[in-house]
């Protein structure tokens, strides 16, 4: 099913995708840069679907929300634990 | 160079940057108007020949897959690299990294390991038919595996996420596609022929071998992806014990 | 609305670029890192945009109706995969280099020796 016209929600979807990319570059501490990204990962998500593709969306959703924040976590951890001993 | 020098630097370069990157978008076809014909002929033929009603799948596994051949080979060597620079330091001592607090994570990850695992399995197997496919399932498929961590405990996912079973499950994956591409080589036809013919479109019996294809490009992303976390982990100086530091 | 998505895959790069310039933390760098490779993916997708068209999925869709390009959702798809690992050797070196120097702002990171 083709909607008919998807224009203003892709027009909504590229204005959150602004806002969200600078919110991510803005904030400087790793541990809330992570949850900022994963919110930038499901504005994408919602870009990608407007823009007719199913198969980036998914793949964007499963990384942003599971991979990502993984590896980055536990790399802040073990920087706060060294940090903590010096 | 002080970081002061360096922000006066960077102000003027980025506007160039800028007006250069600007200048070379606004030479694009505009929004909506794609002219190639390689994108309608492919929408056209990709069903009708290959009996896949997954176009993108088509191309990355069937059309394409030399080019997806190199992209699961730098996924490999990238996980190659981080394992052995994490592993140059060496393992701290079992036993401290043992248990999980919260009680809200463990209830998330009894809940959701099972069904994360059977969405990815299913992500993959349909990824011929619908969208989905081996790298999008081969990460949810790994994702369900790390929530084994979340519910249990350290020692329960060293059973499953061991080292040895990892890397084996990789270098599988990986040399999978290879030999399956050589297959079809051995037999006369040039290299990842669809080798077992087109089965009936729409159905899992379709596109020959893509399907084993997708199957061990899966098994390589999910094993790389899980090595990673391990090795995270296994190289992590602090004891997760809960409450105070 | 015709230039409107290439304007901003130009923004998300130079934003990116931005934060890569001016981080003072290492894993600060590479999630702006991230940032940039996204503006690509928004540009590959926008260039394949067919208007009026519906996703390259045809189970159960007549065949003949308009879709998108499927190839550029090819490239991007592999591409998001792979840019996982990618940052997880980033994150190593950055690791490595915290284990040797015991800090990870660039800045400081330059003065240190061997």
């Amino acid at each position: 099913m083709i909607v008919a016209s998807l224009v203003p929600l892709q027009a909504t979807a590229l204005g959150l995708a602004v806002l969200a990319s600078t919110a991510v570059v803005l904030t400087r501490d790793p541990l809330k840069q992570i949850v900022v990204n994963a919110l930038y990962g499901l504005v994408l998500v919602l870009l990608f679907v407007v823009f007719a593709a199913p198969d980036v969306a998914l793949s964007m959703l499963v990384v942003g929300s599971i991979a990502y924040p993984i590896v980055v976590l536990i790399a802040i951890a073990r920087v706060r634990s060294g940090k903590r001993d010096r | 160079m002080s970081r002061r020098v360096r922000t006066v630097v960077l102000a003027p370069a980025l506007a160039g940057l800028s007006a250069l990157v600007y200048w070379g978008l606004a030479g694009l076809p505009r929004f909506g108007d794609y002219r190639g014909p390689y994108g309608f002929i492919i929408n056209r033929v990709a069903t009708p020949e290959r009996h896949m009603t997954n176009a993108v799948t088509a191309v990355v596994f069937d059309y394409r897959g030399f080019d997806t051949l190199g992209e699961e080979f730098i996924l490999f060597a990238a996980v190659v690299g981080t394992v052995l620079l994490l592993r140059a330091r060496g393992t701290k001592p079992e036993g401290e990294r043992d248990w999980i607090g919260s009680d809200g994570v463990r209830a998330f990850g009894l809940l959701f390991a099972g069904p994360t695992l059977v969405v990815g399995l299913w992500l993959v197997a349909f990824g011929t038919v619908t969208p989905g496919g081996g790298f999008q399932g081969g990460v949810a498929v790994a994702g369900g595996f790390v929530l084994v961590y979340a519910a249990a405990d350290y020692r329960s996912f060293r059973k499953i996420g061991n080292e040895h079973v990892l890397d084996f499950a990789k270098g599988t994956g990986a040399g999978g596609y290879v030999v399956i591409g050589l297959a079809a080589l051995v037999s006369g036809a040039p290299f990842l022929h669809n080798l077992l013919g087109p089965g009936q479109s729409g159905t899992l019996v379709s596109s020959g071998s893509v399907a084993f294809i997708n199957w061990s490009v899966a098994l390589e992303v999910a094993a790389a992806n899980l090595l990673l976390v391990l090795e995270f982990l296994e190289h992590y100086d602090v004891p997760l014990r809960g409450g105070g530091k | 609305m015709s230039f409107l998505p290439y304007a901003v895959a130009g923004w998300i790069f130079l934003v990116g670029i931005y934060g890569v310039a001016t981080s003072r933390n290492l894993i600060h760098l590479a999630l702006c890192l991230t940032v940039t490779q996204s503006s690509t993916y928004v540009l590959l997708l926008a260039i394949g945009y067919v208007k009026g068209g519906g996703a390259p999925i045809f189970k159960g869709v007549k065949l003949g109706t308009t879709a998108v390009d499927p190839i550029v959702q090819s490239l991007t798809l592999t591409d998001i995969v792979v840019s996982v690992t990618i940052i997880a050797l980033i994150l190593a070196l950055a690791l490595d280099a915290h284990d040797d120097a015991g800090t990870v702002n660039p800045d400081e990171l330059a003065d240190f020796e061997g």
